[in-house]
């Protein structure tokens, strides 16, 4: 043990050892340090992906007319002049997809923000397998940027959807290779995290850390890490197949007699294309729920402590994300109603897909509950919870047709669909987690970050997604496929309702600007905002905050031990209007 | 070399259960990762399934594949896996020789069923069978190649512990058996996914 023989604090003399940059910051196995690794490379897939809708939007509003500026940057190859070809907007569809769902929305939501806060709220000094985590995001940028540079292989990145069904698939050229590559170093990367995540949970809870003493996103958590474990292997396993099919010949999605071109192809045939759909959306359909808890359970501590009360139901907000864990296991099949189920068969999931909404609305409800009554505090991380809940409770309700396989014939495929899990993922969970980085850039940084900025970026925000995305719902009640190259300008019924491709694009032209004052205010305020005054800004009573700022690698200076709920505010008797759950007296 | 990592404080129960889950982490983990081996199997299994029942013909597996060799491979596996578990009870008995001695023998017995299963594939090869031939064929070169990959695995980490990771168990004698019971778990694992691949490809 080298380092300063005075030093009565463990930790101090142990990181003198790794001073260097490349051991704290690069190769680090702090739950912290890794935390806001994740954190910064998914905000940049996040805008990343959020470019390449940029680029199709023009294409949808403008189909044909060479994009301005721009257009000319990306090749003869991709847009001759500026135009855009269909093959390059299937690419851009595809990776936006992808990059959106496995690089972005839930590395943020699971990796960022559990690798952060996790340990922190439970009471422990790192996670379980702090060298597990290390791999796992190392894996995860490998396979980023694998992503990312299949789009300069010579036919582009994959382009058959971020859901690559086959047969499509199968054929297409060698894009989709890397995609099937890079999805399985995502899986086992997310397999480390997940089996990383519940170890600790279980394992490292403080004394006194019962399971009905954590907090709500320490729940939120533990079911998407389950979520995770078990979903994504048949994702796996779909693509072993796919990759089969695709370098050795076999034809697992392939059926007999398939024709490509006008010719049947050379393959020996027998396979299921419906297999690859069953296989993927048993990881799509929990892979939902694992974009949407982790928010729920930010929005979650945020209103707790925003509204100086207890939440209202948080037994049943527990057992809901239980009972919603598990049954999203079994409600995958309303992704492919149309595909020829029997009847039998579309009235079970049609069932379980009902029943899921139970619980999602017990959860959003006991938050609105929360509402009622509390001295509401509107700083920025309240602002974009309390925009967190309606958003999100919209876009599940336009789930609701869409899980009726009556109402869904109508509406599959259309642009209705799209304004749906947009309404979830873009308008709910990224306000969501916006609101987390706010919330909890204090604690990392020892700066808040700018309130004006942030109102700069909440209000045209929160207007510009709803007028992207509501549009999506009358042009998809319409009948608009969501999948045509021209937004639409070749069918005849659709020219009623596209004018207002125009509309959606420029309105995600101004959001693509509206992120500045956030991105600005990110960097700005590490080094320049206001410095917190002390450890517990907000006057949170949960364990995070029971820390040095920002967190020393270990965490906690003392031994913790819990001593009430997580959501212990406004007691009777007590001083102050929040009592920590490591302080013994309240 | 390596720069040792200090992450020993910051953990807790990495070698003492902890007293109200009634287990170490990496007990916990292990188990974790093979409920998501299950599913990644399971996913496989249910699309066999699927591909069988939908198929119009099926061909008779049995005249496909070599039955003999199959059982004999499962009677090694499940040999191996005895003698892990011997080698295990040696450990924990403080019988080093007696250890090595097994963990060896869980080696050779792996790396023969791998050779079995290499001259599986090659009669398969010689015949012009290959997975492009049918589904059945693609199916079966798939899963064994799968379990295969696990063996290949398996038969790294077990040499570590029987050879160059010895030096793990001078630092800390518990630690070190609770590192070869977690191996051997999924050692088991790998076995039990033999038995089902041989009954469904063989047998049925």
């Amino acid at each position: 043990m080298g380092g300063n023989p005075n030093s009565s604090h463990r930790n101090s003399s142990d990181l003198s050892h790794h001073d260097s940059f490349i051991w704290k910051y690069i190769f680090s196995t702090d739950h912290k340090t890794i935390g806001i690794q994740y954190l910064l490379m998914s905000l940049f897939f996040l805008l990343f992906g959020f470019f390449l809708m940029l680029l199709m939007r023009w294409q949808l509003a403008y189909p044909g007319q060479p994009m301005p500026f721009i257009g000319k940057m990306f090749g003869e190859i991709n847009m001759p002049g500026g135009v855009m070809l269909p093959e390059f907007y299937n690419q851009l569809g595809a990776m936006h997809g992808t990059i959106m769902v496995f690089l972005g929305v839930v590395p943020l939501g699971f990796a960022a923000f559990g690798n952060y806060l996790v340990p922190l709220q439970i009471g422990a000094k790192d996670m379980a397998f702090p060298r597990l985590n290390m791999a796992s995001v190392w894996m995860f940028f490998v396979a980023g940027v694998m992503m990312l540079l299949s789009f300069f292989l010579p036919g582009g990145s994959a382009g058959n959807g971020w859901t690559s069904y086959p047969p499509l698939s199968d054929i297409a050229h060698d894009g989709q290779t890397i995609w099937l590559f890079a999805m399985f170093i995502i899986i086992i990367s997310s397999l480390l995290s997940s089996v990383n995540f519940i170890v600790t949970i279980f394992q490292l809870r403080a004394p006194g850390m019962t399971f009905e003493r954590l907090p709500f996103f320490v729940w939120a958590q533990l079911v998407t890490a389950f979520l995770l474990l078990l979903a994504f292997p048949p994702l796996e396993g779909a693509a072993f197949l796919q990759l089969f099919d695709r370098l050795l010949g076999s034809s697992f999605f392939i059926p007999s007699g398939l024709f490509v071109n006008g010719q049947i192809a050379n393959y020996s045939g027998g396979g299921n294309a419906l297999l690859w759909q069953h296989l993927f959306w048993f990881l799509g359909h929990p892979e939902v729920y694992v974009i949407i808890l982790p928010p729920l359970g930010i929005v979650t501590e945020i209103i707790a402590c925003n509204t100086r009360k207890n939440i209202s139901g948080f037994d049943m907000m527990r057992y809901s994300v239980i009972f919603l864990g598990f049954l999203s296991f079994i409600v995958w099949s309303h992704h492919t109603y149309l595909t020829g189920m029997g009847t039998n068969i579309t009235a079970f999931f049609q069932t379980t897909t009902m029943i899921i909404s139970i619980p999602s609305i017990i959860i959003i409800s006991a938050l609105f509950i929360t509402l009622w009554g509390g001295s509401i505090r509107f700083n920025t991380p309240m602002l974009f919870a309390l925009a967190f809940l309606p958003m999100f409770g919209f876009g599940g309700l336009t789930g609701l047709p869409l899980g009726l396989a009556a109402t869904d014939i109508p509406l599959h495929d259309t642009y209705y669909v799209i304004g749906h899990f947009h309404y979830v993922v873009a308008p709910g969970v990224i306000l969501g987690l916006f609101a987390g980085i706010y919330y909890w850039f204090p604690k990392a940084t020892g700066r808040k970050m700018n309130a004006m900025l942030g109102h700069l970026h909440f209000w045209p925000t929160l207007i510009t997604m709803n007028l992207v995305f509501f549009p999506m719902l009358i042009q998809g009640l319409m009948g608009v496929n969501r999948r045509m190259y021209d937004g639409g300008a070749t069918y005849l019924f659709a020219h009623d309702v596209l004018y207002w491709n125009v509309i959606i694009t420029w309105a995600a032209y101004v959001l693509a600007i509206a992120q500045f004052p956030f991105i600005f205010n990110f960097f700005y305020s590490i080094f320049n905002g206001e410095k917190v005054k002390s450890d517990n800004p907000w006057e949170s009573a949960t364990l995070e905050w029971a820390t040095p700022t920002p967190p020393p690698h270990g965490n906690f200076t003392h031994p913790i031990t819990v001593y009430r709920d997580p959501y212990s505010y406004s007691l009777e008797g007590a001083p102050k209007d929040y009592s920590p759950q490591d302080q013994k007296e309240i | 070399m390596l720069r040792k990592i200090h992450d020993s404080d910051l953990v807790p129960y990495k070698v003492i259960p902890r007293e109200d889950t009634g287990l170490y982490n990496a007990k916990f983990g292990i188990w974790l990762f093979l409920a998501s081996e299950i599913m990644l199997f399971g996913s496989l299994f249910s699309a066999y399934i699927l591909l069988r029942v939908g198929s119009f013909s099926w061909p008779v597996q049995s005249e496909y594949l070599n039955v003999p060799i199959g059982a004999l491979n499962s009677v090694i596996l499940l040999s191996s896996s005895i003698f892990f578990i011997r080698a295990w009870v040696a450990l924990k008995a403080d019988d080093i020789v007696k250890y090595k001695k097994f963990m060896w023998l869980v080696i050779i017995f792996a790396i023969l069923f791998l050779c079995f299963k290499g001259v599986e594939y090659y009669q398969h090869f010689s015949h012009h069978e290959f997975p492009k031939t049918s589904v059945f064929l693609a199916l079966y070169f798939l899963l064994t190649g799968l379990h295969a990959l696990h063996i290949i695995g398996g038969i790294a980490v077990n040499i570590y512990y029987a050879g160059p990771g010895m030096y793990l168990r001078a630092e800390n004698k518990q630690w070190f058996i609770n590192r070869v019971e977690v191996a051997g778990l999924y050692w088991h694992f790998v076995d039990v996914v033999w038995i089902f691949l041989f009954s469904t490809l063989y047998l049925f």
